[in-house]
């Protein structure tokens, strides 16, 4: 759990958080969206104490972060950052190892915890090499594996998959959902992109200027934006797009109807459904659950949906 | 291969030239003594050699913590002054260093090695801070969000990424003072300078061949060995 209680900041003469409160419960995936300067990163940091804050205080499951030993508060939050920051001279797993290293895990633990991740980001076949051998996928997924490594309950990410091809963004943001979720882990991400936020978040918070305009889950902040400012960011018009990524088929599908064609799984999303549809040329697709056939997703009622 | 070359050539001239007295006879007729050999060559090599090692090493200690003292966020304040201190040190030429080391220190290896340490630490140092700087700051700054104290930051991951510059600055500092030591000779230090020395001092030119040549060797195999030590490092960077 993380809680933020009127906490301020200030470079200078700029207010970059004013007055912020919010709490992050245990194993929420919550992202804070919101445009460049904006204050989230900032405000990531004071978690880790690598910035103090003015005033207020951040609690770690509540406990002051500023009474803290800053080292082991450290070593037990796990930190990915957009340029990823890996040690040119270590291997691959020498990288992953970081923090166990740093906590004397004994060695045989840390081989296996290794393994275990380099498996679980599909980094099969790189343990031994160096990071500049790397694409900058795989160098991020090492990132992320260095961040979960000493099994963290805590882990802040800041726009890692920023500077990544949308393909590959996407198929890392699937894999740390599932990671989140299997683990339990509290997860605090930052990002700007808003179709990131509604995708990977259980909540999102919107920052405006250091402070948190809209907080909820990403239906919430397409269907009832707080004010103008928010309406504009989530987007307008393409809200409704938004919306398809958000909701899946499970809950939208006429159960029991028959449909032709390539079925559709009741677990992805709407957007994914609609693209089978155009890709068929059809109106109604039949959707399968666990292999099996349970009902229809029907164009009409995609557009019918929503605010 | 690389290595190998100089020091072949170095081994030869150790083992070559005492015996190749009749070639500087034919060379310098007129010369009662062709050949050097007061000390024999090899012994004026290891004593060269020890010099040098010995006021290179001593040279790195003060370079490289001078350069991280200079590095940190507290001795920033202090780079220009350590910087322009080292640069007068380098300035000074070295016999001037001589003459004003031998009344305190009185004649022999002492003032030849405070002129190497001098002259050493120059190198060294700008090597160590520029190493310093080069490290990404993206690795920095990872390396704080995950936990890392100072000292061990700059042990486990400062040092080993600014390894290979560093290991250039020490590179150049042992090859300057390869040249340099020769210069020791001339307040009692026993180097390949002898030879050169006393050839200039004697009006025997075959001395100061033989001195010189193998002064060159010397170089060279320092150059080779610690060039190769300086691959090794930045193979693993």
């Amino acid at each position: 759990m993380i809680e933020f209680e009127h906490v301020r900041k200030r470079f200078g003469d700029h207010v970059v958080i004013d007055d912020l409160s919010l709490r992050v419960e245990d194993g929420e995936f919550f992202v804070l969206v919101g445009p460049s300067g904006s204050g989230k990163s900032t405000l990531l940091r004071t978690v880790n104490r690598l910035v103090h804050v003015d005033a207020g205080c951040v609690r770690v499951d509540g406990e002051d972060v500023a009474t803290r030993n800053v080292e082991t508060l450290r070593r037990g939050i796990g930190y990915a950052i957009q340029s990823v920051g890996l040690f040119p001279h270590r291997t691959v797993a020498e990288n992953i190892a970081t923090v166990p290293r740093l906590l004397r895990w004994p060695e045989a633990d840390i081989r296996a915890r290794v393994d275990e991740l380099i498996a679980l980001l599909r980094l099969d076949g790189m343990a031994e090499r160096y990071p500049h051998t790397l694409s900058g996928g795989q160098q991020q997924r090492v990132g992320v594996a260095r961040a979960l490594a000493a099994r963290p309950r805590i882990v802040l990410m800041d726009e890692p998959f920023g500077a990544l091809d949308p393909l590959t963004r996407e198929s890392l943001q699937g894999s740390l959902k599932a990671i989140q979720r299997d683990m339990g882990t509290t997860i605090l991400f930052v990002t700007h992109d808003m179709d990131e936020a509604f995708g990977l978040g259980d909540r999102v918070g919107l920052m405006l200027d250091g402070g948190l305009v809209q907080v909820g889950k990403p239906l919430e902040l397409l269907h009832a934006p707080a004010d103008e400012r928010v309406r504009d960011f989530v987007g307008g018009t393409r809200a409704r797009l938004r919306e398809l990524a958000v909701r899946t088929v499970g809950e939208n599908m006429r159960r029991g109807e028959q449909a032709e064609g390539e079925p559709v799984d009741a677990g992805t999303t709407l957007q994914e459904a609609l693209g089978a549809m155009l890709t068929q040329g059809r109106d109604r697709l039949p959707v399968h659950e666990h292999g099996q056939a349970v009902g229809a997703i029907v164009l009409v009622d995609l557009v019918a949906r929503g605010a | 291969m690389r290595v190998f070359a100089p020091f072949a050539v170095l081994v030869l001239l150790l083992l070559g030239l005492p015996h190749v007295g009749g070639w500087f006879h034919a060379w310098q007729p007129e010369l009662t003594h062709p050949l050097y050999t007061r000390t024999s060559f090899l012994s004026l090599t290891l004593a060269h050699l020890g010099l040098v090692v010995a006021a290179t090493s001593v040279a790195v200690a003060i370079g490289l913590g001078l350069g991280i003292v200079a590095t940190r966020p507290a001795g920033r304040s202090l780079l220009p002054t350590v910087r322009a201190v080292a640069v007068i040190g380098q300035t000074v030429p070295p016999v001037a260093v001589l003459a004003i080391a031998v009344p305190l220190l009185g004649f022999g290896a002492a003032p030849t090695l405070l002129a190497l340490v001098l002259y050493g630490v120059l190198p060294v140092l700008g090597q160590t801070v520029a190493g310093l700087d080069q490290v990404p700051a993206d690795a920095l700054h990872a390396a704080d969000g995950m936990g890392y104290g100072r000292w061990r930051r700059l042990l486990d991951v400062e040092l080993p990424l600014a390894a290979g510059p560093v290991m250039a600055g020490v590179r150049l500092s042992a090859i300057v003072g390869v040249g340099t030591a020769t210069i020791g000779s001339a307040v009692g230090a026993t180097t390949l300078g002898s030879p050169i020395v006393e050839g200039l001092v004697g009006n025997n030119p075959a001395y100061v061949v033989q001195g010189a040549l193998l002064v060159g060797a010397l170089a060279l195999t320092v150059d080779a060995v610690l060039a190769a030590l300086e691959r090794r490092v930045r193979r693993q960077t």
